[in-house]
């Protein structure tokens, strides 16, 4: 399967969650990279509230969330 | 539905414990104030010698402590920074600025309306403007760049800091400054102060409540979770202000406080639009200060340089309204936050999204 991937490790809130929204604007299936819980849930939120499935992995110090629709 | 029941409950609770410390002493509408309480311990230090504000608040040392063990427990300790320090610094100090205009942080300006202070009501529509604006820049791809892993000791520094305030205000208060009337003179006891900042610390680590981005979500987003705390806050301590005969409706006469609504309006837009660019209230980036994210410690450190200012050159409104020197801050506040706007907007983003690459899974 096809993803786009944003990386949003290091961002602070909100961005990963705009750097996702941007990406989901044309209903592709995305995997999102990001390093904190609280960028996890949030992602997550929106992800799910925009029609998603999500996918969450836990990987060292990073989650990789895989949206898809 | 179900995912909002940890935050609303945060907000009651907040709210309750606010009403509380009132009752117990703290001053009128004031709980809780982020802004207030790094203002009155700054004084404490003697970093402004305005007499009326100096207390080392133990509110505010409850919440580091209370946040770093919450943190340390859930396993989301994670010590970074490096995004933009000095720009932080910078939208802190201007968000204490504003603050010091209307009179308190969103958190306390929520708890002045729960208290019947029609006055805060400016400061809601300021505030609601300011995050407007900077949710404008959001879009347009503002961004304070990415943060860095930096040594786990640089994560332990602020809780320190907490815990050595607090060894100096039971033990050795006679270094200390303290008020002898006037806000700073008003607290509930030290150890009841102490325990409501641990919860209120623990509680708001945990549900990563923040009055700044329940708003912004709302507009961003049309994401309710955020802002569902901040309306529990503001029910809780309504509830709790009429039970206790705390409830006062009107404009004037209201504790710490000032009629002109102007600039409580353009204090709390100030405010909205600091924090937004931030990315969080004052309450939050002192949870995340003590999470381990020093770009939050230093934008503290901001609000705390930012309150010595503010009454070192009488920028601070007083319950007599503002001041001059007040609205020319308040002014250049807008200046600079535009301009650290402006300049920050990432020309574009497609370097963080590639297209459609093959995955393995």
């Amino acid at each position: 399967m096809k993803y786009k991937i944003v990386d949003a490790r290091g961002r602070s809130c909100p961005e990963p969650v705009l750097m996702t929204k941007n990406a989901t604007i044309d209903n592709s299936n995305v995997q999102v990279i990001v390093d904190s819980s609280v960028a996890k849930e949030n992602v997550s939120r929106f992800a799910i509230n925009a029609g998603y499935k999500v996918d969450i992995k836990e990987e060292k110090d990073s989650f990789i969330l895989t949206l898809t629709k | 539905m179900k995912k909002n029941k940890g935050i609303i409950f945060t907000g009651f609770v907040i709210g309750l414990i606010s009403v509380l410390l009132v009752k117990a002493g703290n001053p009128g509408n004031m709980g809780f104030c982020i802004a207030c309480f790094l203002r009155d311990t700054a004084g404490a230090l003697g970093l402004h010698r305005a007499e009326a504000v100096q207390y080392v608040r133990p509110e505010i040392i409850g919440i580091i402590i209370g946040a770093f063990v919450m943190s340390i427990a859930g396993k989301e300790f994670k010590v970074k920074g490096g995004s933009a320090p000095l720009t932080r610094f910078v939208l802190g100090f201007f968000v204490m600025i504003g603050a010091l205009m209307f009179l308190g942080c969103p958190l306390r300006m929520i708890l002045r309306l729960a208290g019947g202070d029609l006055n805060a009501i400016f400061g809601i529509l300021g505030f609601l403007s300011g995050i407007f604006i900077g949710v404008q820049f959001l879009n347009k791809g503002f961004s304070l760049k990415g943060n860095y892993t930096l040594p786990k000791t640089e994560g332990y520094i602020l809780p320190s800091v907490a815990v050595i305030l607090f060894i100096l205000l039971v033990a050795f208060p006679s270094i200390l400054l303290f008020s002898e009337k006037g806000p700073g003179a008003s607290h509930a006891p030290i150890y009841l102060s102490l325990i409501s900042g641990l919860i209120v610390g623990v509680l708001a680590q945990r549900s990563k409540l923040c009055c700044a981005g329940g708003i912004r979500d709302v507009i961003m987003f049309r994401d309710f979770h955020l802002i569902s705390g901040f309306l529990a806050i503001f029910i809780a301590a309504l509830i709790g202000n009429l039970l206790l005969g705390q409830f006062k409706l009107g404009f004037v006469d209201q504790p710490i406080a000032h009629t002109d609504g102007l600039w409580n309006f353009l204090g709390m837009g100030l405010v909205g639009f600091a924090s937004v660019l931030l990315g969080g209230c004052p309450l939050r980036q002192l949870i995340l200060s003590a999470e381990g994210n020093i770009d939050s410690a230093i934008t503290v450190l901001g609000l705390v340089i930012g309150a010595a200012f503010a009454h070192n050159f009488g920028l601070a409104s007083s319950a007599q309204g503002p001041t001059s020197n007040g609205k020319i801050a308040v002014i250049i506040g807008f200046i600079v936050v535009s301009l650290i706007g402006y300049f920050n907007i990432e020309k574009s983003s497609e370097v963080e999204i590639k297209e459609a690459v093959e995955i393995e899974i």
